[in-house]
């Protein structure tokens, strides 16, 4: 077995000073949630971790700009614990916390969803329809990635080497707002989602939607920005024809696998009828 | 082979091992320190069975790393009981028969604990999804969820 070394820096630029310079034979270690189930079945053979759980960036959630900050290693327990950014935004926050059990909660990081690459990633279309930027620390310094932007197909990402991800930024959001994440899984509990859709939308004074994102998961190869989703809402009090509209659009945007899980026709049905609801209720919080 | 030094505080007992990266807490555990209580099913997060808190928060141990313990608090199902006095959930476990082969009993019981400290009063639905991860292959979980419900009320009244 090939000798691991381990290292915890305290700060992101001599993280990414360790990232780059092992050209590729380092891995990031947040969570641990994906990477060690990962290095256990040799998916990932890296020969050096680099925890940034010691960083206090990536460990911190903060008020910044009337938006939120969020540590890319914060999990997702104490995310659910922070009323503040459940209170702004639900939508987020329930994704993050549908990801695994109580003790998977306890580690899982939404910048370690984000950089799995998963397609199925729950919180992703979330924070894709929160309109969430992260910001990346690489050996050239900083810059801010809108999160569609960070996967780019199946554990594969646009993040160069020694780039890491620090925070996720969830913006500020007008009044008469609201966000609501749902997924189906053909269990309860602990599974993985076959549809998931992120929506978060803005109403003016008279209900009229004024603004929206759409966020899809598990259809396409990365969790997409569906704007003809949006477009089919902006205007509308969301009326059955907008609700239609919606729906049509979403399973439009579907190019899903066929597995055991669900197929191809079941997944692209599923998907439509998966905005609908999450749209209702992104509407009723933002009427609250 | 590099191995790093580690220390930690188990059970409130300040703990120091070696290990190499690749050893999870749970190894460092079963293999390092003896502590076999804390049991392995799938060693990948999905059963619960290797359930210990740290810093009071519940994590599978089959998913930390032990060099990631350094500095940080474990507790484990050896520091539930006090001396051979059980846990009022380690008694209405036997009493009420929510256990069988046993080996999914001490993550549930880690689990539960934490559970009641953080919410003496949760309904049952609260309990199942709490539970959700700690799977158990006996009991079909009702004697389980009655068992915690009972210690909860107990302990409340207590
Ligand atoms: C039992 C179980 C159930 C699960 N259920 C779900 C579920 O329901 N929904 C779901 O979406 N996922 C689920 N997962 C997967 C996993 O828990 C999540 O993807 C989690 O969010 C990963 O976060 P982490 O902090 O553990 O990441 P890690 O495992 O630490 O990292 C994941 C990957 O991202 C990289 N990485 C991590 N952080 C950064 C960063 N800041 N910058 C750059 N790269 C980084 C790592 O190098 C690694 O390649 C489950 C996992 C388990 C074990
Ligand atoms: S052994 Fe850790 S969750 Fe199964
Ligand atoms: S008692 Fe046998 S697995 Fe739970």
């Amino acid at each position: 077995m090939a000798d691991i070394q381990y290292q915890a820096p305290e700060d992101l630029a001599a993280a990414s000073a360790l990232l780059a310079g092992a050209g590729g034979k380092a891995r990031i270690l947040a969570g641990g949630t994906d990477l060690l189930v990962q290095m256990k079945f040799d998916v990932v053979e890296p020969t050096l971790l680099i925890d940034i759980k010691n960083i206090a960036e990536t460990r911190t959630i903060a008020e910044e700009d009337g938006g939120f900050r969020v540590g890319a290693a914060v999990p997702g327990a104490e995310l659910g614990e922070d009323a503040a950014l459940a209170a702004a935004w639900p939508g987020v926050v329930e994704a993050a916390e549908l990801i695994g059990s109580t003790q998977v909660q306890g580690r899982a990081s939404l910048g370690g969803n984000l950089c799995n690459a998963s397609p199925a990633a729950d919180s992703v279309p979330a924070m894709i329809a929160a309109g969430a930027v992260a910001r990346v620390i690489g050996p050239d310094g900083q810059r801010d990635v809108a999160v569609e932007d960070i996967a780019t197909g199946p554990g594969k990402t646009s993040l160069a080497s020694g780039e890491i991800v620090a925070s996720i930024f969830l913006p500020k959001r007008p009044a008469n707002s609201g966000d609501a994440y749902l997924r189906f899984i053909p269990r309860t509990e602990m599974d993985i989602a076959v549809v998931g859709v992120g929506i978060s939308l803005s109403l003016d004074g008279d209900g009229v939607c004024t603004a929206a994102r759409v966020g899809l998961g598990a259809v396409a190869p990365t969790a997409l920005l569906v704007d003809a989703a949006a477009d089919a809402l902006i205007g509308s009090k969301l009326d059955e024809a907008a609700m239609d509209n919606l729906a049509a659009a979403v399973s439009a945007a579907c190019s899903p696998i066929d597995d055991k899980r669900g197929t191809v026709e079941f997944r692209t049905d599923i998907a439509g009828v998966l905005a609908r609801r999450v749209a209702s209720i992104a509407f009723t919080r933002a009427g609250k | 082979m590099a191995k790093t030094h580690v220390t930690t505080t188990i059970n409130g007992d300040e703990t120091e091992f070696l290990c190499e990266t690749e050893q999870t807490l749970l190894d460092v555990l079963r293999d390092e320190l003896h502590m076999t209580g804390t049991k392995e099913g799938c060693g990948t997060g999905d059963c619960g069975a290797c359930s210990v808190t740290m810093d009071g928060r519940l994590i599978c141990s089959c998913l930390v790393l032990g060099v990631e313990t350094h500095g940080h608090k474990i507790e484990t199902i050896e520091g539930m009981a006090d001396g051979d006095a059980l846990h009022p959930l380690q008694r209405n476990f036997i009493d009420m028969a929510a256990l069988q082969c046993g080996i999914c009993t001490p993550g549930v019981l880690v689990a539960a604990k934490n559970l009641l400290e953080k919410n003496p009063d949760p309904s049952e639905t609260e309990v199942r999804f709490w539970l959700a991860g700690n799977l158990c292959r006996c009991t079909g979980y009702d004697k389980i969820i009655r068992a915690v419900m009972e210690t909860a009320a107990e302990m409340r009244g207590a």
